[in-house]
């Protein structure tokens, strides 16, 4: 595993968590269905975990990787909350286009 | 650590209570518990530990802080029952849900580890979003959730990344050893840009400016009640962490960061004042007062070595007047479907009593002597001239000027316009909530040094 990471430097491990990380935040900045932008939410919150293994590897500890069981179990709480909130909104308006969200103004 | 575990165990209790059908019983009994958890507090204060390899410090800051959390809660629950009337059926959880904030919101300002600060923020944030929708036939509570949900989880998504640099630079999620190890050696760029990055996700939460833009509609469109705990729980667990993480990871800010924090202090008062002078809803003023509220308490990380005390009692102060305004607030727009200025009209003939309240409130949160936010605003003032910003202080002075106009709208709306209906019988509990509330703060303007000596 040292090696691998020797050979490939840490670096590049930060550059395509960044890269996902961003491509994660662009999603939720411009798509519009509901479902796609929790898609991005995770997409975010994943390549925060790809970095933490990244970097536990670096430094030979093992808390990096227990760090991201929580934050898997987070994630998983935060989504089951994310979809009931779509379910009960989808009931009421019978869309999920976040777009349409434009009941509260002033 | 005592704290956070019964705090927890009172939550589970809470849900055993609808289990064995004791309904009835169960916003007293969780009143009852969460005062006798307050004693505990009181114990910790004088005893500081850290457990679990540093995973809680308990610490005569974590302790005050648990303390005022927990009597904010007392206040939110003694209001739910009222405000839950025509839910009775799911009381337990609404309480339950609440404890288990309270619970994330002590392991926030108790952690000894990143780990632990992530879990706190994550407990609160999600309670935090099923409150904000819980009013599930409502589009408008819908709206809020799904604007809530998407805001916040945003903000963990980036604090979570903040935290991974830090542990990259440091190789440990140890507040302890990340404090020792910041001030020693060459740290890589990691670590600012980490600290960079908890920072925004924490302004996120506290709603300051730039951050600031899903704040009011998610308190308009929110169930008072829940609005009534973001203004005050939340706003004040964020920024105390916010206190403690900067105090621990960074502690000579560096110049770049201070005017940061200079600029984003400023804008989030003006910002806040000049937008809540055009408000008509009520909720949605104070979701902008409540803005500028934060700029002012951001000031405190300009000299961050020794204004805990001015924080605590800064917050304390808010805090209690929120309490008292919002009380009002659940009584007036009970039964009505907005929260417009014009149903407060006449207030102050039909119940002089809350009128008074209301007024007491919004006087403090505008920085009127006798009151505790007068003080709160001058011992920080004073603070901040010492530590050499009077820039900063000239523009709080200047917007406290601003806030004043759109606090006194809705005082002269209570007592020069004529009311439109007939007085509402008030239940005895907003009463209670609100006397005792406003009580506290204008004892806290008497006597500021029982606050400000706590962690002074």
């Amino acid at each position: 595993m040292d090696n691998i990471l020797n050979q490939i430097g840490i670096e590049n491990y930060i550059f395509l968590s960044v890269i996902l990380f961003c491509i994660g935040v662009f999603g939720v900045l411009y798509r519009r269905n509901a479902i796609v932008v929790f898609m991005s939410i995770e997409i975010m919150l994943n390549a925060v975990n790809l970095l933490f293994a990244a970097f536990s590897t670096y430094h030979q500890d093992a808390q990096g990787q227990v760090f991201v069981f929580f934050s898997m179990a987070v994630a998983a709480a935060e989504v089951a909350v994310g979809l009931a909130i779509l379910v009960s909104i989808f009931r009421n308006m019978h869309t999920i286009d976040v777009g349409n969200l434009k009941n509260l103004k002033g | 650590m005592n704290t956070l575990i019964a705090i927890s165990g009172l939550g589970v209790l809470c849900l055993l209570f609808e289990i064995f059908n004791f309904r009835k019983a169960i916003v007293p009994v969780t009143i009852i518990g969460l005062l006798a958890i307050l004693g505990l507090t009181y114990a910790e204060f004088n005893a500081p530990a850290s457990f679990y390899n540093n995973m809680i410090v308990v610490s005569k800051f974590s302790a005050v802080f648990s303390a005022l959390f927990i009597v904010l809660t007392v206040f939110l629950i003694a209001l739910s029952h009222d405000f839950y009337e025509d839910h009775q059926t799911k009381i337990s959880d609404f309480i339950a849900i609440k404890i288990f904030m309270l619970a994330g919101a002590v392991a926030m300002v108790s952690f000894g580890n990143l780990a632990m600060f992530f879990l706190g923020i994550e407990v609160l944030s999600i309670s935090l979003y099923i409150l904000a929708a819980s009013n599930r036939l409502n589009v408008k509570s819908n709206e809020a959730g799904m604007k809530y949900f998407l805001m916040g989880s945003f903000a963990s998504g980036i604090i979570l990344f903040g935290i991974c640099f830090i542990y990259g630079a440091m190789g440990s999620f140890d507040v302890a050893e990340i404090t020792e190890w910041s001030r020693s050696a060459e740290l890589p760029i990691w670590f600012p840009i980490g600290i960079t990055l908890v920072t925004i996700g924490m302004l996120f939460k506290i709603a300051a400016v730039p951050f600031h833009f899903w704040a009011p509609d998610v308190y308009e469109g929110s169930p008072t009640l829940t609005t009534t705990t973001m203004s005050t729980l939340v706003k004040v667990v964020a920024i105390a962490t916010l206190y403690k993480l900067l105090t621990a990871m960074n502690a000579d800010l560096s110049d770049t960061y201070i005017n940061i924090i200079i600029v984003i202090s400023i804008a989030s008062m003006t910002v806040g004042n000049i937008m809540a002078l055009k408000q008509n809803n009520v909720k949605r003023m104070l979701a902008f007062s409540g803005i500028s509220h934060a700029g002012f308490m951001l000031m405190t990380l300009l000299n961050i070595s020794n204004s805990a005390g001015n924080l605590l009692y800064y917050t304390t102060a808010y805090s209690l007047s929120g309490i008292a305004a919002f009380a009002v607030i659940l009584y007036v727009c009970k039964n009505k479907n907005n929260e417009d200025i014009a149903n407060f009209n006449g207030l102050g003939k039909n119940n002089p009593l809350m009128a008074a309240v209301l007024t007491a409130s919004l006087l403090s949160m505008a920085g009127i002597p006798i009151f505790a936010g007068f003080f709160a605003k001058m011992f920080l003032f004073t603070q901040t001239i010492e530590a050499g910003y009077l820039i900063v202080v000239i523009a709080a002075v200047i917007n406290s000027i601003i806030s004043v106009g759109y606090y006194f709208k809705l005082i002269l709306a209570m007592y020069n316009k004529e009311a439109n209906e007939e007085a509402t019988k008030t239940p005895f509990v907003l009463y209670a909530v609100a006397i005792v509330s406003i009580l506290l703060n204008i004892v806290l303007g008497l006597f500021p040094s029982v606050v400000l000596d706590l962690l002074g």
